[in-house]
């Protein structure tokens, strides 16, 4: 250690240095999201809470393809489907295991008809594992309660894809 | 109030002198207690300014009673015990580091003829009762029978003992200097000093080296940053508080913050004048001298939580170089040199 670093030390001079640093900080506007009351904005491809989709005209988009069930990393989703009355196919069961999901956003990629997409919503935590087994309903409720969104997310994303 | 008791109420003197006593015990300890959970919050709030974040902010206004939130939930939860654990020992402990803490405070003066214990040797009882402190931590390491705590203790115990040889030096340099070991003694002699209009031993330029060394040693002394190696999270878990729970947890953190308190409490008093006000001008001696005290310690804690927002943690070895080869030899030299200067100021070389 040369003389000059010795006294400097001694003097606590870098520490000196470092408090007034810190003291300035101090003073600053801070960088934390006061998060109830302010959010960050969330972009069109944010992969949150899922839900199903359904035509202007009420009837559900999805077709039973199975392609999401198929895809999904985590094997989260299950699909049971059978012909209606009318000869149309679609679900009759339709479950997602939110606990299993990892939000890779693959199924939303593999749906062909843009039925099952993610949303913008993260809030939907609860207190019970059961609640976090979404079945179908659950899933066709999301869609309606965020349809605008979901339509103008997809809208702001369709030119990249 | 003896007195009162005495003579209005019709008690006894002993009794009166009883009763009175344990008043003046409350009237120190409760506020005392509140002002650790406010100076909890004000330590995490002034960490978090630092670090650009907000703090705790939900809890009351600003977040002022997130203390007592936490106080409840801690006192909600189950007291665990460690089947391997020394139980006598292991819930002893944190009742010693908390009671030791508190005892201290018998001699630190409020104001001009205000402290419970007005005692001649208040300075060595100050020194007697904080060494009793590291007792708590080395029984909650020991017998808590588990790795991480029993480092922990260990390096509190050498931790202590070596910063507490420095600062014994510390204050007999002050104490030779004020010719007392009362510590109300030693607030009065720091008034106007040097023939200045300051009061405050730290503008004596021969005993600032000493105010700056002592605040690193009350750091050292607390363990808190940046010689927070007992628990030091990223090492120990959580030290030596790691098997505790629920009120016996607390009782750590009470005892931890009441000493920070007393250390903030202790340099203003051996160096800043106390409740002496920073001037020694007639106007500024109306406001009581408990509040200049107080703001004095305020200013203290301010920069207790300055430094741990500021500096990374030392190694260990570190820790000890500086307390054994740098506070040492530095506090014995100045001991003789303040000793020396005393006596050449009193009887003159060679007379």
């Amino acid at each position: 250690m040369s003389i000059a670093q010795y006294v400097k030390s001694f003097f606590l001079v870098e520490f000196v240095k470092a408090h007034a640093l810190t003291l300035r900080y101090f003073f600053k506007p801070k960088a934390t999201i006061n998060y109830p009351y302010e959010r960050n904005p969330v972009s069109p491809r944010f992969r949150g809470e899922h839900a199903l989709r359904r035509y202007p005209n009420g009837e559900e988009r999805c077709i039973a393809c199975k392609l999401c069930e198929a895809v999904c990393p985590a094997q989260a989703i299950t699909i049971e489907a059978e012909p209606r009355d009318d000869g149309s196919r679609r679900t009759t069961r339709y479950d997602i295991d939110m606990t299993k999901c990892i939000y890779c956003g693959l199924c939303q990629e593999a749906c062909p008809v843009d039925a099952i997409v993610e949303g913008p919503n993260y809030e939907f935590s609860t207190e019970t594992r059961e609640e976090l087994i979404y079945d179908k309903n659950k899933l066709l409720d999301n869609g309606d309660r965020w349809e605008r969104t979901l339509a103008a997310n997809l809208a702001a994303d369709a030119p990249y894809r | 109030m003896t007195a009162f008791f005495n003579t209005t109420v019709g008690l006894s003197y002993n009794w009166a002198w009883f009763v009175a006593t344990i008043i003046g015990i409350l009237v120190i300890a409760l506020p005392l207690m509140l002002a650790v959970a406010m100076i909890i919050y004000a330590d995490r709030k002034i960490w978090a300014a630092m670090a650009l974040r907000r703090g705790p902010n939900v809890v009351g206004p600003f977040g002022l009673l997130q203390s007592f939130a936490d106080g409840l939930k801690v006192f909600l939860q189950e007291t665990i015990i460690p089947s391997a654990a020394n139980k006598g020992l292991f819930l002893i402990a944190p009742i010693i580091t908390f009671t030791v803490a508190l005892i201290v405070w018998a001699v630190v003066p409020f104001q001009a003829g205000v402290v419970l214990a007005d005692i001649n040797v208040g300075l060595l009882y100050v020194l007697a009762a904080s060494s009793l402190g590291v007792y708590g931590i080395i029984l909650a390491g020991w017998a808590s029978n588990s790795k991480y705590p029993f480092y922990s203790a260990l390096r509190a115990a050498a931790q202590m003992v070596s910063y507490e040889v420095a600062i014994g030096f510390i204050l007999i340099s002050i104490v030779l200097w004020s010719g007392t070991f009362n510590l109300s003694g030693i607030v009065m002699a720091q008034k106007g000093v040097l023939n200045t209009p300051i009061n405050g031993f730290f503008l004596n330029p021969l005993l600032f080296p000493m105010a700056i060394m002592f605040l690193i040693s009350s750091l050292a002394e607390t363990q808190r940053a940046p010689f927070d190696l007992t628990e030091a999270e990223s090492e120990l878990v959580a030290g030596y508080q790691t098997e505790y729970s629920s009120m016996s947890f607390a009782l750590y953190w009470l005892g931890e913050y009441a000493n920070v308190i007393l250390m903030c409490v202790l340099n203003a008093t051996l160096f800043w004048g106390g409740w002496l006000p920073p001037l020694d001008w007639a106007p500024l001696y109306a406001v009581p001298g408990i509040i200049w005290l107080f703001a004095k310690m305020m200013f203290f804690f301010f920069v207790f939580s300055w430094i741990k927002a500021t500096v990374p943690r030392y190694r260990y070895d570190q820790l000890m170089r500086l307390g054994w080869k740098v506070f040492l030899p530095v506090s014995l030299f100045w001991v003789f040199l303040v000793s020396g200067v005393l006596m050449w100021m009193r009887v003159g070389f060679g007379s």
